[in-house]
């Protein structure tokens, strides 16, 4: 359990490979049985529910936040009394008419919506059902477990971080969570934000913080859109994508907000808090050019770098994963979303980062896929309409690549490092000793920095700053990383104690 | 999005939030809009770190903002490492800045 693994003990065993056991698991109720799980109640895992229960099959859907809509669709809470969430968001009626279905496949029982339930771990039983422990309640102390013949795994992504000098000051923000605590708790960092990495993302935050009152002085982008007009074909291709450009860019300019591409954010200035930025020009590389410097006033920082899809549990599941053009892994998916595992299946960005026209389509058509495994076949309507989904996946699935090959960060990025700067936030690593554990101690790979630095090896489990200690990791190392994705196989930290019980009888 | 700017998030959506209660950080009072977190309470009143690093003792607050960095740690009511950004802030919550793994004080 997150909140009260207070012993160090506790801390380390969330690294245990407890996804591995083959002895299933007693727990101490029996679990609820359903014919399908969803893990993930965001676009795709919202589609894929609904879907299957429309087609009468019986979903069980769990999501460790209290509302549905995951990270795109994430709106205030209840007691703040928006008469106008829509605002914060593209595509509200979509989500409203998801929700709507959601209701009443809820009413009616054929969906089982278990929200605030965090699962930690997956396993097989010996006849091929998957067991999905979860953790629930305030401070997610009281254990549950879900049975399910089939599982679809949407459990999105959280955003990729590289470090730069003077990250950790209070007014840095993530800039995917500057959106979620705006739109979530209708609250800003500061009032005048820079946002600054790199993607698509940064422009709908950008114009989000500035609707909702702040100022935006400029919006830093390491890499240059001028890269999309290189994939001609793949923009014919969504012709959707390049309207919601030009709409964002109309918006940007609107509110006043400088765009600044090429450029990155390589030093924070401020005791202890923001109080300006320097911004320099990087080359194709992401190399910061010397003397090229300007300093921008502001009083938070919103930064990231794209987006990582979670994992953890199609690791634990023991499902094969795949590097991506934008340099992240994510599982490896067949036509209709299936895994290399048989029962699993994966929908939005847990199969590469897409967006969120992705995840909705991904989510149906995972879904029609497994009405079509346990029907033995489908309709022709229903055939009709996964051919046309598989259509849209693949030209959103070209989109995204394009996506995540324009803002893969430069191999120079790791340049605008000084060796004070920490790399792993939560066990206050620095690039200079990751520095040293590689040309000193020999370290080439994530796996060896991590047992001579710790870095990695906090409260996030590596969450943070896998993406960069990898990176720095491998500019030293062969260049290949054993074993893929760092191997992490618990969703979250749990208690010793919860873990105990997973091998003895509950 | 042709419509002008809001002054504020809650202008935006239009917000009619439900009677506003305050929690302690740090012996001061800091109000708090029912169904925000604790994050978001000390986000509005401008305070931006509620912890201090273990081995160098630096000021941290919120990050990620979604529960996956355990930055914003924070002890609420006498309990340390408690995920600021997730926790709804409840009438009377007593925060204060966790120094380190935030067992010091308790000990204390
Ligand atoms: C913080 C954040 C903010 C974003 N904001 C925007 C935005 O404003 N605009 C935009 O276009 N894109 C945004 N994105 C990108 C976003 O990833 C996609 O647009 C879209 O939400 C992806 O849909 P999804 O269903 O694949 O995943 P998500 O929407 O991420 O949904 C995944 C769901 O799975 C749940 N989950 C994950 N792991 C577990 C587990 N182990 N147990 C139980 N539940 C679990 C999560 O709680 C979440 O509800 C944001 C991403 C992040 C990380
Ligand atoms: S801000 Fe990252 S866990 Fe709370």
């Amino acid at each position: 359990m997150p909140h009260s693994t207070d012993e160090p003990g506790a801390r380390e065993t969330g690294r245990a490979e407890v996804g591995q056991v083959d002895q299933v698991a007693e727990v101490a109720e029996v679990p609820e049985f359903a014919e399908v799980a969803v893990v993930g109640a965001g676009p795709a895992g919202l589609a894929a529910a609904v879907t299957a229960a429309d087609h009468g099959l019986d979903v069980v859907l769990l999501d460790a936040a209290d509302a549905p809509g995951g990270q795109y669709y994430r709106s205030p809470a209840d007691g703040l009394g928006a008469t106008r969430p829509g605002r914060l968001h593209h595509h509200w009626h979509t989500f409203t008419e998801l929700s709507a279905r959601l209701a009443a496949h809820r009413d009616s029982g054929a969906i089982r919506h278990l929200a605030g339930h965090q699962v930690w771990t997956v396993e097989r039983t010996g006849d091929g059902d998957w067991i999905l422990h979860a953790v629930t309640g305030g401070d997610q102390e009281t254990r549950t477990a879900v049975r399910a013949r089939r599982m679809v795994l949407a459990t999105g992504a959280h955003e990729r971080q590289l470090p730069f000098p003077g990250w950790t000051l209070p007014g840095v923000v993530s800039a995917a969570g500057a959106q979620a605590m705006l739109k979530s708790g209708l609250v800003l960092p500061g009032r005048r934000i820079v946002v600054a990495g790199s993607g698509p993302l940064l422009q709908a935050v950008a114009v989000s913080l500035t609707r909702a009152g702040a100022r935006v002085p400029a919006l830093v982008e390491a890499a240059g859109y001028g890269a999309y007009a290189r994939a001609p074909r793949v923009l014919a291709g969504n012709p959707g994508k390049a309207v919601e450009g030009a709409r964002f860019g109309a918006a940007l300019a609107r509110a006043r907000v400088r765009v600044l591409t090429h450029r990155a954010v390589t030093e924070v200035h401020g005791d202890e808090r923001v109080e300006a930025v320097t911004v320099s020009r990087v080359d194709h590389r992401w190399r910061p050019v010397a003397g090229t410097g300007r300093r921008i006033a502001c009083d938070a920082l919103a930064v990231g770098h794209g987006l990582v899809p979670q994992l953890e549990l199609a690791l634990a599941a023991g499902c094969v994963t795949r590097p991506g053009l934008d340099g992240t892994h994510a599982v490896v998916l067949d036509a209709r979303l299936g895994t290399t595992v048989p029962g699993v299946w994966a929908a939005g960005e847990s199969g590469g980062v897409g967006g969120v026209e992705l995840a909705l389509c991904e989510g149906e058509l995972a879904a029609l896929s497994i009405i079509r495994e346990v029907r033995g076949g489908v309709r022709g309507q229903e055939a009709r309409r996964a051919i046309a989904l598989g259509r849209s996946r693949n030209r959103l699935r070209a989109f995204a690549a394009l996506m995540g090959t324009v803002h893969r960060p430069g191999a120079g990025w790791s340049e605008w490092l000084t060796g004070d700067t920490e790399v792993c936030r939560c066990e206050e690593v620095t690039a200079g000793r990751i520095r040293t554990a590689c040309e000193e101690l020999g370290a080439g790979d994530t796996r060896t920095v991590k047992l001579l630095t710790r870095a990695g090896m906090g409260w996030c489990q590596g969450r943070t700053c896998g993406f960069a200690v990898r990176e720095l990791a491998t500019a030293h190392g062969t260049g290949q990383e054993p074993g893929g994705p760092d191997r992490r196989p618990l969703a979250c930290p749990v208690k010793l104690s919860t873990l105990a019980d997973l091998d003895g009888p509950g | 999005m042709r419509r002008t700017r809001a002054r504020t998030p809650a202008e935006l959506v239009g917000s009619e939030p439900g009677p506003e209660f305050q929690l302690s950080f740090d012996g001061r009072p800091v109000p708090v809009l029912p169904g925000q977190t604790i994050a978001a309470a000390l986000w509005s009143a401008g305070i931006l770190s509620w912890r201090t690093t273990r081995v160098h003792g630096r000021p941290r607050g919120a990050f990620c903002g979604i529960g996956a960095c355990y930055d914003c740690l924070a002890t609420v009511n006498g309990r340390p490492n408690q995920r600021a950004c997730l926790l709804p802030a409840r009438p009377g919550d007593t925060i204060t800045t966790q120094e380190g793994d935030g067992h010091a004080a308790l000990d204390g």
